[in-house]
């Protein structure tokens, strides 16, 4: 077919003219994009490139280590050990079931722990790797590693796990560590992040959780590029955390030892002070139990026979435990009168036995009555009827505020768990707790440490140290932080007349060596470690008249549960003090045949650098008392417990 | 002037077409496709496998393709014109009933190993047919209801079959070459008009409809019209990919990365980054600098084949060019808009740079055409 050149002209430069006008579109296009793209990669780039960032960049926390807690010679009582594991990672394993299967055989694996990794493996993504078995031996994780070519996906690992090498000579002062809880979180305002790692332990009870934050440390952080699907590619940076600070406690390790050997089966606490300073020797509660136990994760046999020891093992007896202190509080009672100036040290009491009063009879423990007592018999003999009697005349206001002075009833500030206030009861204490008035029987039951009034071996001990010193010493647990001291402050001055003073204290110091002492059976005969101190027996049951009349049953004949608390607290050496002891020994029986022995064999092992030295003992006792000591199931220099099946 | 009146003798013969080939479109081509290696290897973690080196041979398949396309004198690729049209529409038949799922739509068939994507292929044929329809056609009938329908028809035909695959990305580049061609031809200006007016009535009185009483759509047809027109709204779903697309691009900033430092494309945030996608792993490792040059080669490549249109006499082939020219500015404008988060996402490769052996393949086809109007126009 044919066309007019002309007709092709025309139809060329209308397509010229349309094909320029596309050409302008498109030129505009361009523009369009050239603009956007300058929009996203020049105007916006930090924004984009800040998203890019957090896009592969995560952040991973690397727990720090924690920090030791020592003994005051820099024995560690809390250590991390090494603990091995084996780790699974599901997109290396393959056939997870069969890997399993074969691991099952080289390692003892329960069906528990194959359960709960076939749990966890379902929940999390395919290359997060999954803790098959926990705390493996040194054998097992060699055979893992040996076998590794026959277990894909499986790998062996170390991490640190907490540790207490003296395990039940520390539970009840260390607690113990565990893994962070829900609750643990919700009672934090801003948790460190720290918390949220898996696993991750914290202190629970004890010197563990009340030093936490010395303790723990700081994380590390590892910035670490993932893919889309969160997997990780790399290490970019690493920074260390800190590890967390060494605490060292003012506690001696031997001596905590000796004492929770020598306490043995009992129920029982124990504490040794240093008098100059608030030292803590020893705190020893009885039974105890492994701490080692918690960490791992205790198993629910053990945790019920812990539960339902009648002896309560659980329970840190020292603090949390408080006891009518009986008549070691009849020092107390003595200042208070003393100090108020309503008798002198040589005011004296006739004992027949028992005091009459109101209808009711209160009865000294010994039946045929002292005579006349003075204010050192009184200590020495422990009579009863002294203490009713000038009770009355003090009032309870001003008992209760010796007893206070002297750290009863008071809340002693340690990094321990459950500290006890205990009890000093005055009027309003009783109007407010019982809506009730006070009488004056309360207070002659109060003046020899019955009835309403409650005191912890703490509390004891303090008191026994600030009548040793004339000083308000302060416990204290912790004795330097990574190496720093911390300072402790001059006890303050009592501001009670040293003549007071001196006469409470030869009156202890009767108690030992006096002729009628109530201990003479625990005194030392070593000149330069002499000692006083003072018997308590506390009922735990009213006696009734009926049952008095029938003539009271002897401790040995009473159920466990109902025989009487025996108590003791005491210094030594008398003429320069350095060490206050206190002992409780609950339904023990008599304070001086049943504590007084114990707190004596502590404070001699506080005072000397290896076992007591049997010349401190009257010699008629040493030959018992050695065979005692060489039985005694001690620790080694390494802290190894001894070998139980020899013994 | 049709190319029955070309004086022959004019014409290179043998091997010194070789000569007037246009060699500056052939460079530009394989530069940008060169861009498309680096991409592709650095993608793959600075490995040719499993895209790179694979890619390359069908460039290399396709220039041969080319070559032997451009060395066929222009006047035999018209007179295929319909044969070629009608054979790409039953591949669309053939894929229709026979194809295999890709993607969730029916897009290729395999002969022997290869995949063929008939609709790549009816891009080209398209624009053969339509400019040898208006080569054919007396120019004074062009704006004639009755010829205009024909082309209209012509192009419904394929877009409508691409469009039940679904493929909607590619229906509306048939439709938009279509219109294209028919524009350049001469098309009265009235046509377009009503087309557009009523396009955008109709979509004017969908969208009015919602929430009202005589609603044209069900709710969550409206819902998945508002997440491809604003994918951010999804940002875990629909949203995800043009949203990590243009963090890989805005974080490259001026220079960029560098070469295989991308982190969005090599840790995987980046979706469908070796296809689709793959204009954001040059942003993320060059740059704005980097982005430009290529958004210049692609310019040049359309002044190149906007210069030899121009000289051409022949209708056939000046039809012929500017379609290619503009279906290659339909892709690259479309992919470069979607990328950028400036058009919603629909399945558009980037010329001569994503991966794909079809795309490429047909590509080089078209360019070969062009070639072979080039060397073969008269003079």
């Amino acid at each position: 077919m044919r066309r007019s050149p002309k007709e092709t002209e025309e139809s060329a430069s209308v397509t010229h003219r349309r094909a320029l006008l596309m050409g302008g579109a498109m030129t505009a296009m361009f523009a369009v994009l050239g603009a956007r793209m300058r929009y996203l990669s020049v105007d916006q780039a930090d924004q984009f490139k800040l998203l890019a960032e957090e896009n592969r960049i995560s952040i991973r926390l690397i727990p720090p280590a924690r920090g030791l807690i020592q003994d005051r010679n820099g024995k560690v009582l809390a250590g991390n050990e090494q603990n091995y594991r084996v780790v699974i990672t599901r997109e290396d394993a393959g056939d997870v079931d069969a890997v399993l299967a074969k691991l099952a055989h080289i390692i003892p694996l329960s069906a528990e722990d194959l359960d709960r990794t076939t749990k966890e493996m379902r929940r999390t993504s395919p290359f997060a790797p999954i803790t098959v078995a926990d705390r493996l031996s040194w054998d097992d994780m060699s055979k893992v590693a040996l076998n590794a070519p026959a277990l894909p996906g499986v790998s062996p690992e170390v991490g640190l796990s907490r540790q207490y090498p003296r395990d039940t000579d520390f539970a009840h002062v260390l607690g113990y560590v565990g893994p962070v809880s829900d609750r643990d979180l919700a009672e934090l305002e801003s948790p460190d992040p720290l918390l949220r790692i898996p696993k991750f332990q914290i202190g629970k009870i004890g010197v563990e959780r009340w030093m936490e934050a010395e303790l723990r440390g700081r994380a590390g952080t590892r910035r670490i590029e993932v893919n889309a699907v969160g997997r990780v590619m790399r290490e970019l940076e690493r920074e260390e955390g800190d590890p967390g600070s060494d605490v060292r406690l003012t506690i001696d390790a031997d001596v905590q030892n000796f004492i929770q050997a020598r306490l043995g089966d009992e129920s029982a606490a124990a504490v040794v002070m240093d008098v100059t300073n608030g030292d803590l020797i020893a705190i020893v509660s009885s039974p105890s139990f492994d701490p080692n136990l918690f960490v791992r994760g205790i198993s629910h046999t053990d945790y019920n026979s812990l539960m339902e020891n009648d002896h309560r093992p659980l329970a840190n007896k020292t603090v949390q435990g408080v006891y009518p202190p009986g008549s070691t509080f009849k020092m107390i009672t003595a200042l208070a009168a003393l100090e108020a100036g309503l008798i002198t040290v040589n005011t004296s009491v006739r004992c027949p036995g028992h005091l009459e009063f109101g209808g009711r009879r209160f009865h000294c423990w010994k039946r045929a009555g002292h005579g006349s007592v003075n204010l050192e018999k009184s200590l020495a003999e422990s009579c009863d009827v002294y203490y009713y009697d000038i009770a009355q005349r003090v009032g309870i206001e001003k008992i209760a505020e010796m007893g206070k002075r002297f750290g009863l009833g008071i809340r002693h500030d340690l990094p321990m768990s459950a500290i006890a206030d205990g009890i000093m009861p005055n009027r309003a204490w009783k109007q407010e707790r019982h809506k009730q008035d006070w009488r004056i029987g309360d207070t002659i039951n109060a003046s020899i440490g019955q009835g309403y009034v409650l005191a912890s071996p703490l509390q004891l001990a303090v008191m026994t140290a600030r009548i040793a010193t004339g000083r308000a010493v302060v416990p204290r647990l912790v004795r330097s932080i990574d190496g720093k001291e911390v300072p402790v402050a001059e006890a303050p001055d009592m501001g009670i007349s040293e003549e007071i003073m001196r006469k409470i204290r030869s009156g202890m110091y009767a108690v030992m060596n006096g002729e009628r002492g109530t201990a003479t059976s625990s005194r030392i005969v070593d000149d330069a470690l002499v000692w006083a101190g003072k018997t308590g027996t506390s009922q735990v049951r009213n006696i009734t008249a009926a049952e008095r009349a029938r003539g009271v049953i002897s401790n040995d004949q009473l159920p466990w549960n109902r025989r009487d608390h025996a108590l003791f607290v005491g210094y030594a050496p008398y003429t320069n003090p350095r060490y206050a002891v206190s002992v409780v020994v609950e339904h023990g029986g008599g304070g001086s045949t049943a504590a007084a022995p114990i707190a004596r064999d502590a404070i001699l092992r506080a005072l000397s650098d290896g076992l007591p030295p049997l010349s401190a003992y009257p010699s008629s006792q040493r030959n018992r008392i050695a065979s005692m000591l060489e039985k005694l199931p001690l620790r080694d220099a390494e802290g190894r417990a001894p070998d139980t099946s020899r013994a | 002037m049709s190319f029955l009146e070309y004086r022959v003798k004019f014409v290179p013969t043998g091997l010194r077409k070789v000569l007037h080939l246009n060699w500056p479109l052939i460079v530009l081509v394989t530069a940008v496709s060169a861009v498309g290696w680096l991409a592709l290897y650095s993608i793959a973690g600075g490995r040719f496998e499993p895209w790179a080196g694979r890619q390359m041979q069908v460039f290399a398949l396709g220039m041969v393709v080319m070559m032997f396309i451009a060395f066929v004198p222009i006047w035999f690729w018209r007179n295929m014109s319909l044969l070629a049209y009608g054979v790409s529409v039953l591949l669309l038949l053939v894929v229709e009933f026979f194809g295999t799922m890709g993607m969730g739509a029916q897009r290729w068939i395999e002969v022997g190993g290869m995949r063929l994507q008939p609709s790549e292929l009816m891009k080209v044929t398209l624009v053969m047919m339509l400019a040898a329809y208006y080569d054919w056609l007396d120019v004074k009938k062009t704006s004639r209801l009755f010829w205009v329908l024909i082309p209209v028809v012509l192009t419904a035909i394929p877009t409508v079959l691409v469009l039940m695959q679904p493929n909607l990305g590619t229906a509306l580049i048939l439709l938009m070459i279509g219109g294209t061609v028919m524009l350049l031809a001469g098309v009265s200006w009235w046509y377009f008009a009503v087309v557009i007016s009523a396009v955008v009535s109709v979509i004017w009185a969908v969208m009015a409809s919602r929430g009202t009483d005589w609603q044209l759509l069900h709710d969550y047809q409206f819902r998945r019209i508002d997440t491809f027109l604003d994918p951010t709204s999804d940002p875990l779903g629909a949203g995800y990919n043009i949203i990590q697309a243009q963090i890989a691009l805005g974080s490259g900033g001026w220079n960029g990365k560098g070469f295989m430092q991308g982190t969005q494309s090599r840790l995987n945030f980046l979706p469908e980054k070796h296809t689709d996608f793959i204009f954001t792993t040059l942003g993320e490792e060059f740059g704005f600098v980097g982005v430009l040059s290529l958004l210049v080669l692609y310019a040049l490549i359309l002044v190149f084949c906007y210069v030899s249109a121009m000289q051409n006499k022949d209708r056939f082939s000046l039809l012929l060019i500017l379609g290619i020219a503009a279906n290659f500015f339909f892709y690259l404008a479309i992919n470069l808009a979607m990328v950028m988060g400036l058009a919603p996402v629909v399945g558009i490769p980037l010329p001569f740079l994503s991966y794909g052996g079809s795309a490429m393949l047909v590509l080089l086809l078209a360019f070969g055409l062009i070639q072979s109007a080039h060397v073969h126009r008269p003079r």
